[in-house]
């Protein structure tokens, strides 16, 4: 770790707390950056739309109000319907949830397969699975929409669960397997002798230590599930639309006045959950982005 | 449980998944680049007529606009988000106390559905109310910035909401490499009278090759896949000079029905990101299995 | 006394190589079978066989009369201590001790009674509750041995169980495993390639390279009668000397003309033996090589030497001399007047000797 002012330390303090300062300054200047849409997005929808004609974008709410918030809830239109979020909302986590559980359970069995039971061909399956997390999924898009089709699952929620969890194995089989590699072989082999079998070893010793990645995992799951617009817009219909997708009608819906309050409150309420998973869970998030990428 | 079906055992658990990954993955990429070669319109046929969709791809405009943005979108964000990134890691690599508490606000645009990012840009560069109105009522009566429905420099409005959502990543990326270098060599460094800016630029930076790979591929490949972003943010427009390869399928798929150019498109954007991801992967797995 | 442990004609190999050639090992009941080498030479995959974690590609494994081909390893009635201890990680002492009992179904009160007496045993009930993290490496090696006692098996397997603790406490956890071995007479084939260990703690070794036995005996017949000279020159320490000589018979016996850098070459006699091939390695330890000042002794033969180096080392002192091209360490006693560049008297005792053909390097005498 270099500290910028190292040079300065015996040659002026104040010059050190010039330095200093501008480092602080030029940080604040980069968090105002980052916050100030957020700022505006909660400002905004606190405004009535007479104030956000005639005032200017980032002035506080003269006169606070949450009808903005109840309308983008429940009143908003999605297309023909005007039932707000709320019902894309519960859409979402029908989806996200089972989708979240199923495949990073998925993924955590294919880890511990790959990274602790290797046979002829392991690698090959783990590396053509790995391929399969890079592709740009418009490639798959319409023979999914086929085979959604004929099993009888389209523009069902189901087919939504069905297809984030088929597409998530890839990540979620990363991760697992890069943790459970670093498991010592030995401990296999101790169990083994102790007698027990493949399930038994997985849950009496896999498990209990894998609680960091399994955190990882869902967090990262959630977040991607939650926050994905294509497979939704793709693969649902009126009734079964996940929330960015109802977000999206809303927002850009070409019937009546355009309510910026509204629009600003629908983002929000569709952007609170991943949110609050980053805020309260943060650290790990940050390690299933970095540990996905850096692939170490 | 026999002793033969114990055996089997781990390879019958990870079959699922294969079969699963082989037919959804690579057979679904063999359907598509399959009808990419056929004449399917609303829907797909399955005799080969050869490379007419895409002949058809080449000459289209709006796949010309598509393609070229793919390009101007993917180099301008890139670039900036990692030289962003890359100065904001420095910046937060100087021993802040509140570390913590910045680098949350760095990165929470990350935890963002990218419609929600649009839709939050789409309202302050809003030409009638938002930015260029602010900064008028402040008395700066001939700002304009009317990006967002300019048709020459919509793309730009993309490039400046996605380096805000993703910079935040590749500080977080480039942090964790500045910090994995050894501190007794800054320290011999610095003995030396080596000048902090340069300790940076000869010793650390070039020790992070792996890093900016790395954040180059991430960045590469989410640019690639852009499509809730131009989505949300513009519409495609206007008309169509937004459009990036991924909104161009997704339009001829379902909008147009035109099955076989949103086959070839997908294709394409298939192959680039092949050119890409393929050989960093190759070399990955090699280093690994050393 | 019956036969605990058999392996008949064992090869093992992995795709086209091979890593264990026609291994013949038998050990009886009670026994303390060291497979000891370098690194590389088959041991551990040995041991991984006899406890049924490494399939064999041909050959027979039996433990107590009982065919193992098929068997599993729980089965086998064996238990295993690794070199990294492998405890369960997320478990007490206590559950790591009781997980196999678990397993197998045993009643929670036998499970108990059973892991207080071997926690008392080995003297680490007050660690019962801990987790492995909390504990030091001798701990950890005493509850991976509590794990395998508690199994009461027929055969106990340790995999360089000692390689990962200080030299300190590993001659300490020796000791242990030595006055275990004699208090529960129990039969342990035990892997290591640390030739000391092997040394104290067999009743029985296998000194193994490149997958195949070197030699088979027990640590006296190693130490004196090596059967070629891999054997020779990788057990014991200082390593035996190989000194190379020329053979001429001369009637009642053999005469050995050894080289020497400058000077009339060294030579000695043995009169009971004969039809040598012409060239031979002699293998002497450097206690058989002695001061002539201080030792006496009439089947000893003298000779006259440069001495090169001297190593005083407490209570013997290292002298080397150059013979047929070779550094050859004689132990003398602290008392020697050995002085570097002097010329000496040595004693070479021919009783001891070893000899090894040169070109095959297997024993001759």
């Amino acid at each position: 770790m270099t500290e910028l002012n190292s040079k300065y330390a015996d040659s002026g303090y104040i010059q050190k707390l010039i330095l200093r300062s501008l480092l602080f300054l030029l940080l604040g200047i980069f968090a105002v950056y980052y916050l100030m849409p957020l700022f505006i997005m909660v400002t905004t929808s606190l405004k009535s739309l007479e104030e956000i004609r005639t005032g200017s974008l980032i002035d506080l709410p003269r006169e606070v109000t949450f009808a903005a918030w109840k309308t983008a809830w429940s009143g908003a239109c999605t297309g023909i319907q005007c039932e707000g979020l709320r019902p894309f909302f519960w859409n979402s986590v029908l989806l996200a949830v089972p989708a979240v559980i199923i495949s990073t359970l998925i993924g955590a069995l294919n880890g511990y397969v790959i990274a602790q039971w290797r046979f002829k061909g392991a690698n090959l399956i783990f590396s053509l699975m790995l391929f399969g997390c890079f592709i740009p999924f418009q490639v798959v898009l319409l023979p999914m929409a086929r085979v959604l089709g004929i099993i009888n699952l389209a523009g069902s929620i189901s087919g939504l669960v069905f297809v984030h969890v088929i597409y998530g194995i890839g990540f979620t089989t990363l991760f697992f397997r890069n943790y459970y590699v670093s498991i010592p072989v030995e401990l296999v082999k101790a169990a083994k002798i102790d007698g027990a079998n493949f399930f038994r070893i997985f849950i009496s010793i896999f498990l209990p230590l894998s609680l960091p990645i399994i955190v990882v995992t869902v967090i990262w799951q959630f977040t991607q599930i939650w926050n994905d617009f294509l497979f939704g817009v793709s693969f649902s219909e009126a009734g079964t639309q996940p929330v960015t997708v109802a977000l999206n009608n809303i927002v850009n819906s070409t019937t009546g006045v355009k309510e910026y309050n509204v629009d600003m409150a629908a983002a929000i309420i569709a952007a609170l959950p991943t949110l609050l998973v980053y805020v309260v869970a943060g650290k790990y998030f940050i390690r299933g982005l970095t540990a996905g990428s850096v692939k170490g | 449980m026999s002793e033969w079906l114990e055996k089997q055992l781990p390879k019958l658990v990870l079959a699922p998944s294969f079969v699963a990954i082989l037919i959804f993955v690579y057979g679904f990429i063999g359907w598509t680049a399959w009808v990419s070669f056929t004449k399917s319109k609303l829907l797909p046929r399955y005799d080969i007529v050869g490379l007419i969709q895409y002949d058809r791809l080449f000459v289209s405009p709006r796949w010309d606009v598509a393609f070229s943005n793919l390009f101007i979108f993917g180099f301008l964000f890139i670039v900036i988000s990692m030289l962003l990134g890359l100065l904001l890691a420095i910046l937060l690599d100087q021993k802040i106390r509140t570390e913590g508490i910045i680098r949350t606000i760095y990165l929470y645009p990350m935890a963002l559905s990218l419609i929600v990012t649009g839709t939050a840009w789409k309202w302050i560069l809003n030409p009638g109310l938002g930015l260029e109105a602010m900064l008028r009522s402040w008395g700066w009566e001939s700002f304009s910035f009317n990006w967002l429905v300019d048709p020459n420099m919509a793309i730009y409005t993309v490039v400046i909401a996605g380096v805000w959502q993703a910079s935040g990543f590749v500080m977080a990326l480039f942090l964790a490499g500045l910090r994995s270098v050894d501190d007794e060599i800054i320290k011999a460094a610095q003995v030396d009278g080596i000048p902090t800016w340069r300790i940076y630029l000869s010793i650390i930076l070039p020790s992070m090759a792996a890093i900016f790979l790395s954040a180059f591929i991430v960045l590469a490949h989410l640019s690639i896949k852009s499509f809730d972003l131009v989505v949300a943010l513009t519409g495609g427009g206007p008309g169509y000079a937004t459009d990036l390869p991924a909104t161009y399928m997704y339009t001829m798929a379902f909008s147009r029905g035109d099955i076989g150019q949103a086959a070839s498109s997908a294709m394409i954007m298939m192959a680039v990101v092949f050119a890409i991801v393929v050989p960093y992967l190759y070399s990955e797995l090699r280093a690994k299995n050393d | 006394m019956s036969t605990i442990l058999e392996i008949k004609n064992l090869h093992k190999d992995f795709g086209s190589l091979n890593i264990l050639n026609s291994i013949n090992v038998s050990i009886e009941e009670g026994d303390f079978l060291v497979l000891v080498g370098p690194s590389g030479c088959g041991k551990s995959t040995l041991l991984n066989c006899i406890a049924g974690l490494e399939p064999i590609t041909s050959g027979a494994i039996a433990i107590d009369g009982r065919d193992m081909t098929t068997v599993s390893p729980k089965d086998r009635d064996i238990a295993m201590v690794f070199q990294s201890y492998a405890l369960y990680p997320t478990m007490t002492v206590g559950q790591n001790i009781t997980f196999g009992m678990k397993v197998r179904g045993i009643e929670k009160n036998e499970r108990e009674e059973k892991l207080l007496k071997v926690a008392k045993q080995l003297q680490i009930e007050s660690l019962i509750n801990r987790r492995p993290g909390q504990l030091s490496g001798g701990q950890r090696q005493r509850v991976a041995m509590g794990r395998a006692l508690v199994r009461d098996p027929k055969l106990f397997l340790f995999d360089e169980p000692l390689s990962n603790l200080d030299a300190k406490l590993r001659v300490e956890m020796r000791t242990e495993i030595k006055k275990l071995h004699q208090n529960l007479n129990a039969s342990m084939v035990y892997v290591t390639h640390d030739q000391i260990e092997a040394m104290t703690l067999a009743t029985k070794i296998v000194v193994m390279k490149g997958g195949i036995v070197q030699q088979i005996g027990t640590p006296s017949e190693i130490y004196n009668r090596p059967s070629n000279l891999f054997v020779a020159d990788f057990m014991g320490s200082p390593a035996m000397n190989l000194i190379p000589a020329k053979v001429t018979n001369n009637g009642k016996g053999t005469k050995f003309t050894i080289a020497r850098s400058h000077g009339e070459p060294l030579i000695l006699f043995d009169d009971n033996i004969t039809k040598l091939p012409e060239n031979v390695v002699l293998g002497l330890r450097p206690e058989d090589i002695g001061d002539a000042n201080l030792r006496k002794g009439d089947k000893l033969q003298i000779s006259t030497c440069s001495v090169d180096v001297v190593e005083p080392a407490g209570a013997d002192t290292y002298v080397l001399i150059n013979l047929g091209g070779k550094e050859v360490t004689a132990r003398l006693q602290a008392e020697t007047a050995a002085q570097t560049g002097m010329e000496m008297a040595f004693t070479f005792n021919m009783d001891k000797v070893s000899y090894f053909n040169a070109k095959t390097g297997q024993r001759l005498n």
